[in-house]
C-alpha cells in the first residue's frame, strides 16, 4: 500500500496526475474562503431578491417570498432605468472614451518626452489614482464648490454650483482624472512591446505620425486596448466613489447604479428590491466578463 | 546612387560619440560592408544614412542631393532590419505593398507590383500568409521584397544574415550577393561577422570607436590589414600578433640594412620592401596568419598544446617561450599534443606593425 502511494506521488510530478486527496487539501482553504465570502452572500442576495424584505417593520421580521415581482418591477421602474442609463453614460464617457483615450495619449506623448517631464507627469497622474477615495472625494467637492471653490476662483465665476448644474458631467471629469493612471501605465507597457524597428520601417516608407499609429501601433496593441477597455469598464460600472461626492444629489441626478442600490437598500429600507437590482447588476458584470474572455480566447 | 559622408559626427544625448568626424564615399552600385565589433558605430552609421538618426555635424549626400536634414521617408532609401520588422497583422502581399500604399499608388497597381516583386523572390505561393506562418528565410525575403517594392536608390541592410541558422545563412548569403548583382542598386550592409563581409562586399570599411580603421576590398583588408586592430579582427582564425624588436643582423649579412626582427628569441628576416623603414631598437609587432605559418627545420620553436579540427585543416596552438602561436596544418598532418614543432612564416606573408601606434609599416 505504502509502495503504491509512493508511486502515485511520483506520478504527481506529471501535470494532470497525482494524488487527488493531497491536491484537494491544498485548495480546500481557498475554496472555503470563496464559499463564505463570495458564494454564500451571492446566494443570500439571490434569496433576498425574491422577498419583500425591508430594514424595519413587519417585512423585516417576517419577509414574504414574492417571486420575481422585484425583477419585473425593476425592469419597469423609471428610477432604475434612469440609474442604469446614467451608469452607461458614466462608463462610456469616463472609462471607454475618457480614460482610454487620455491614457493612450499620455503614454504616446510621454514616450518621447524628456526623462524628468515623464517622471513628473507620471507621478501626478499616479497620485490621483493612489489617493484614498475619501480624500479625492473631498478634494473634488472643494474644487467644484459653489462658495469658495477653486475652479470658480480660476474662472472668475463665483457662486456657480458645478455639482448641482452638471452632476453627471462633473462625475465623468472626476473619474477621468481619477482613473486615467491605470490606462496610461497599461498603454505605456503596451507601447514598449511594439518593436521600434516596425515603426522605423513605416517611417522609412514615408508614413506620417498618424499613419504609423494606424498601421503599426494600434494593430500591435489591439489586445491591450481590449483588456484595458474591459477592465476599466467593469471598475467604473461598479464604482461607488460618486456617492462620497454627491450622494446621488440633486434628486438622484447623479445616482449611478451602485449609488442607486445603496440609496434603495439603506436609506430606502427596501432590501428585497435592492437585492434584485444587485443581481441584475451582477449579471451585467458577468456578461461583460464573458464577452471579454471570449474575445481574448478568439485572439489567442 | 552614390552615398557620400563628409566629417559626419554623431554624439548621443548621453554624451557618447558614436561617429567621429567620419568621411566616406560609397560608389554607385557598390555592395558595401560596414564591419566592426559591437559598439563601433557601424549601426549608427547605417541609421544615419537612413535618416533614423540625424548627424550632429557634417553632411550626407545621396547622389547630388544633400539629405543631412531630410526625414527618412523622403530620402528614397529602404532598409531591411535585423529582425525584418514585418507587420504581423498584414499579409505578405500587404507587407510588400506597404511602401506603395503610403506613396498613394492605386490598389490594383500596388497589388500587381507586390505580386511581381514577390514572384522574383520566390514568394509566389505565400502572398496571403501572415509573417508568423513563414520560416526565417521566407521572412527575410519578404523584408527584402518590401524594401525593393518602392524601387529605392539605396538599400540598407542591418545584420541581414544574423537571424538565420548556420546552414540557411550560407544559402542566403549567395542569394543576397546574386540579388544585389542583378539589381545593381547601391547597397550598404552592417555586420559584425568578418567572413560575411569578406564574402559579400565589393568594399569593406572596418570600424572601431566611430572611426574607419581601414577601407578596402576584401582582398586588401584580408591580406594587408592596415593596423593591429584590423589584423586581429579579420580572418576566421585570429592572426598571430607577436611582439618583437628590430636588431642588427648577425653573421655575414650584418650590413647596415641586414636587420632582423627578434621574436621570442627567434630571428626573422625583415621583409625586403620595408628594410629602409626600420632601425635597430625599433619595437614592432609581427603579424602572421596561422595559414601562412609552415613547419620547418628551424624558426619559432614551440610545444603543441591544443589541436582543433576545422575540417580540411586543423588549428594547432603552440606554447613557446614567448606568447603562444597558432598555425594551421592540412588534414592528416596533425601533430600529437606535446610534440615539438618549428615554424616559419611563408615568404612574403610577414606583416610588421609599429608597436607604438599599431600601424602597418608599408613600403616607402
Amino acid at each position: 500500500m505504502a509502495h503504491q502511494t509512493a508511486q502515485r506521488s511520483l506520478a504527481g510530478d506529471v501535470p494532470g496526475g497525482g494524488d487527488r486527496r493531497q491536491g484537494l487539501a491544498f485548495v480546500v482553504p481557498a475554496l472555503l474562503l470563496v464559499t463564505v465570502f463570495l458564494i454564500l452572500p451571492a446566494l443570500w442576495t439571490l434569496y433576498l431578491g425574491l422577498t419583500d424584505y425591508r430594514l424595519t417593520g413587519v417585512q423585516a421580521a417576517h419577509p414574504k417570498v414574492v417571486g420575481t415581482a422585484n425583477y419585473t418591477h425593476a425592469l419597469g421602474d423609471k428610477d432604475f432605468r434612469d440609474a442604469l442609463g446614467r451608469t452607461l453614460l458614466f462608463v462610456l464617457g469616463s472609462a471607454i472614451i475618457g480614460q482610454n483615450v487620455l491614457g493612450f495619449l499620455l503614454a504616446w506623448t510621454l514616450r518621447s518626452a524628456r526623462r524628468w517631464a515623464r517622471a513628473l507627469v507620471e507621478t501626478l497622474v499616479l497620485l490621483a489614482w493612489i489617493l484614498p477615495g475619501v480624500v479625492v472625494a473631498w478634494l473634488w467637492i472643494a474644487f467644484l464648490k459653489d462658495q469658495g471653490g477653486t475652479l470658480n476662483a480660476i474662472l472668475h465665476t463665483p457662486g456657480r454650483d458645478w455639482w448641482f448644474d452638471h452632476p453627471m458631467g462633473s462625475l465623468i471629469v472626476f473619474n477621468v482624472w481619477r482613473g486615467t493612471a491605470f490606462s496610461m501605465m497599461l498603454f505605456t507597457a503596451a507601447l514598449s512591446s511594439v518593436p521600434p524597428s516596425q515603426l522605423e520601417s513605416a517611417r522609412l516608407a514615408g508614413a506620417s505620425g498618424w499613419q504609423q499609429l494606424r498601421d503599426v501601433v494600434l494593430p500591435g496593441i489591439r489586445g491591450h486596448i481590449l483588456t484595458n477597455t474591459l477592465l476599466i469598464s467593469l471598475w467604473t460600472f461598479n464604482d461607488f466613489t460618486p456617492y462620497l461626492i454627491t450622494k446621488g444629489e440633486p434628486h438622484g441626478a447623479s445616482a449611478v447604479l451602485p449609488v442607486y442600490i445603496y440609496l434603495t437598500a439603506l436609506p430606502g429600507e427596501r432590501l428585497g428590491f435592492a437585492s434584485a437590482i444587485s443581481l441584475i447588476m451582477l449579471v451585467i458584470n458577468l456578461l461583460l466578463a464573458l464577452a471579454y474572455i471570449r474575445i481574448l480566447r478568439r485572439r489567442a | 546612387m552614390k552615398v557620400s559622408l563628409e566629417e559626419v559626427t554623431k554624439v548621443f544625448d548621453g554624451g557618447v560619440t558614436a561617429l567621429d568626424a567620419l568621411s566616406l564615399e560609397i560608389q554607385d552600385g557598390e555592395f558595401f560592408a560596414l564591419l566592426g565589433p559591437s559598439g563601433c558605430g557601424k549601426t549608427t552609421l547605417l541609421r544615419t544614412i537612413a535618416g533614423l538618426e540625424t548627424a550632429s555635424s557634417g553632411s550626407l549626400r545621396i547622389g547630388d542631393r544633400d539629405v543631412t536634414r531630410v526625414p527618412p521617408g523622403a530620402r528614397d532609401v529602404a532598409m531591411v532590419f535585423q529582425d525584418y520588422a514585418l507587420f504581423p497583422h498584414m499579409t505578405v502581399a500587404d507587407n510588400i505593398a506597404y511602401p506603395l500604399r503610403i506613396k498613394k499608388v492605386g490598389r490594383a497597381e500596388r497589388r500587381a507590383k507586390a505580386a511581381a516583386t514577390g514572384e522574383g523572390l520566390s514568394l509566389g505561393g505565400l502572398m496571403e500568409r501572415r509573417p508568423a506562418q513563414l520560416s526565417g528565410g521566407q521572412q527575410q525575403r519578404v523584408a527584402l521584397a518590401r524594401a525593393m517594392a518602392a524601387q529605392p536608390t539605396v538599400f540598407l541592410l542591418d545584420e541581414p544574415l544574423s537571424n538565420l541558422d548556420a546552414r540557411l545563412r550560407l544559402e542566403a548569403r549567395t542569394f543576397l550577393k546574386k540579388l544585389q548583382h542583378d539589381l545593381g542598386v547601391t547597397t550598404v550592409f552592417v555586420t559584425h561577422d568578418q567572413a560575411e563581409a569578406l564574402a559579400l562586399a565589393d568594399r569593406i570599411a572596418v570600424m572601431e570607436s566611430g572611426r574607419i580603421r581601414q577601407l578596402g576590398t576584401p582582398r586588401e583588408v584580408f591580406q594587408r590589414p592596415a593596423n593591429v586592430f584590423v589584423a586581429g579582427f579579420i580572418g576566421s582564425t585570429p592572426m598571430n600578433l607577436l611582439a618583437g624588436e628590430c636588431v642588427p643582423g648577425d653573421g655575414e649579412t650584418a650590413t647596415s640594412w641586414g636587420h632582423q626582427i627578434d621574436v621570442a628569441g627567434v630571428r626573422l628576416p625583415v621583409p625586403e620592401d620595408i628594410v629602409t623603414e626600420l632601425t635597430p631598437g625599433d619595437k614592432v609587432i609581427v603579424g602572421i596568419r596561422p595559414e601562412y605559418l609552415t613547419e620547418s627545420e628551424d624558426g619559432i620553436k614551440g610545444t603543441v598544446e591544443i589541436v582543433e579540427n576545422l575540417g580540411t585543416t586543423s588549428l594547432v596552438t603552440l606554447t613557446t617561450t614567448g606568447p603562444s602561436v597558432q598555425l594551421t596544418v592540412p588534414e592528416g598532418r596533425e601533430p600529437e599534443p606535446g610534440a615539438t614543432l618549428h615554424v616559419t612564416p611563408a615568404p612574403g606573408r610577414l606583416l610588421v606593425y609599429r608597436a607604438d601606434d599599431g600601424e602597418l609599416i608599408d613600403a616607402p
